[in-house]
């Protein structure tokens, strides 16, 4: 599961006020190589959480992105590639995702994160 | 096929890890699944500018439609029940992040984050209860109603389905409009039982001009319109010049029964050859 995906992830468990962001537990972290497009960048960067995302690249073993979000990123070359880098090309393979509210732990296998609740919970 | 597969076990066990891989190597499986990929990402309507959009694949199972997805330059997020399909879509190396989750759960994302939605040949089994717990009506007002919310303005999700039943059909659309969407049924070749494929069209915050129209086989035939499914379909220019037509018309004119000849010959009867003759004005002897 790359970051893109883990910024938009939020605790779906009934009763839950803020499930976002989602912590992660990172046991096994790889990397994959996908071509550099701004134009997509540019596009997502309005709809991206970066403290969010920030906090997520870091339990990646990522902490090159800048703490807050920069006002003029669309021309910025290399920040859009630490963005390109810390959103499509790191990818959490084994671990879990914590919600912040209630602690319930959704195990990450394969890179496959399980959003499976059970029957109380929604 | 001859028995609906969600009419024999909820599709987390039936598509267990023979059945996934069965599936995805049965050719004929993936090109049908990819030609209907295809046909729902053109209904996405996205804008041509060649920027990649994020799309959601809901049901997504082996992957089959999200290489299509990837083919077409988009990045996207796959959901399904099924962990065994989730794995062969693993071992395919799709390009989309996964996940195991129920869409009658709701979707879990944030508002607002996707571009567009597209699910082939999954909504229906929302409408099967499989656990005591289960109620079809309240699993399909939680996905609906998460998927409204995560949908930026002027999305589109597009589903193609196989209804068992046109109850079916309007529970799933019915479900839909309350959750805020708009729009309705694109029907592809409506006439063949075998090639006839249904599209759900769904719109989130603005309603378009003109609902694109579902494929024929031939270009006269326009008799039977897509919107004869539902009365929230924007009914194209083309249909109201020609209710007037009919209301001023005395009796069944040659085009009806040239039209209706021609149904008959697709159907395979035998039909005498269309002449001058057709059609034409008896005396009332006759």
């Amino acid at each position: 599961m790359r970051l893109i995906t883990h910024n938009m992830l939020s605790c779906n468990i009934k009763g839950v006020a803020n499930g976002f962001p989602l912590k992660i537990e990172a046991e096994s972290v790889i990397e994959k190589e996908v071509d550099f497009n701004p134009d997509f960048l540019r596009h997502m960067f309005a709809k991206i959480e970066w403290k969010a995302l920030v906090e997520a690249a870091r339990s990646l073993g990522y902490s090159e992105l800048p703490e807050d979000s920069p006002a003029a990123a669309a021309e910025d070359e290399s920040l859009l590639k630490k963005l390109h880098h810390a959103l499509l090309e790191l990818h959490l393979e084994e671990g879990a995702l914590v919600c912040p509210e209630t602690g319930r732990r959704f195990p990450v296998t394969r890179g496959i994160p399980n959003m499976l609740l059970h029957e109380d919970e929604v | 096929m001859s028995t609906r597969p969600e009419l024999l076990a909820p599709p987390e066990i039936f598509y267990d890890d023979s059945e996934a891989r069965k599936y995805t190597s049965s050719s004929r499986i993936v090109e049908i699944q990819a030609r209907l990929s295809e046909r729902a990402l053109e209904l996405l309507a996205l804008p041509e500018d060649d920027v990649p959009r994020f799309l959601l694949d809901i049901g997504c199972g082996s992957g089959l439609s999200g290489e299509t997805i990837s083919e077409n330059g988009h990045h996207w997020i796959g959901l399904d029940i099924s962990a065994s399909m989730l794995n062969v879509a693993v071992e395919r190396e799709v390009e989309g992040d996964l996940l195991l989750g129920d869409m009658g759960q709701g979707l879990g994302l944030r508002a607002g984050v996707i571009d567009g939605a597209i699910s082939i040949s999954a909504v229906q089994w929302l409408c099967n209860a499989d656990k005591s717990s289960h109620e079809p009506r309240l699993r399909l007002k939680a996905f609906f109603g998460s998927l409204y919310r995560c949908l930026s303005r002027g999305a589109r999700a597009v589903f193609q389905v196989y209804p068992e039943s046109i109850a079916q059909r309007e529970l799933i659309l019915g479900q839909a409009l309350k959750a805020g969407f708009g729009g309705g049924l694109v029907v592809d070749y409506p006439h063949s039982t075998k090639k006839r494929k249904e599209f759900l069209v769904l719109t989130c915050g603005s309603v378009p001009t003109s609902i694109n129209d579902g494929h024929k086989d031939s270009d006269d035939d326009d008799d039977d319109s897509e919107d004869e499914e539902n009365g929230m379909v924007c009914v194209s220019d083309r249909n109201r010049p020609r209710k007037k037509q009919r209301t001023n018309k005395k009796g069944k004119g040659r085009e009806w029964v040239l039209r209706k000849k021609e149904q008959s010959r697709r159907k395979g009867n035998d039909v005498p050859a269309d002449s001058k003759y057709t059609a034409r004005k008896r005396k009332s002897r006759f």
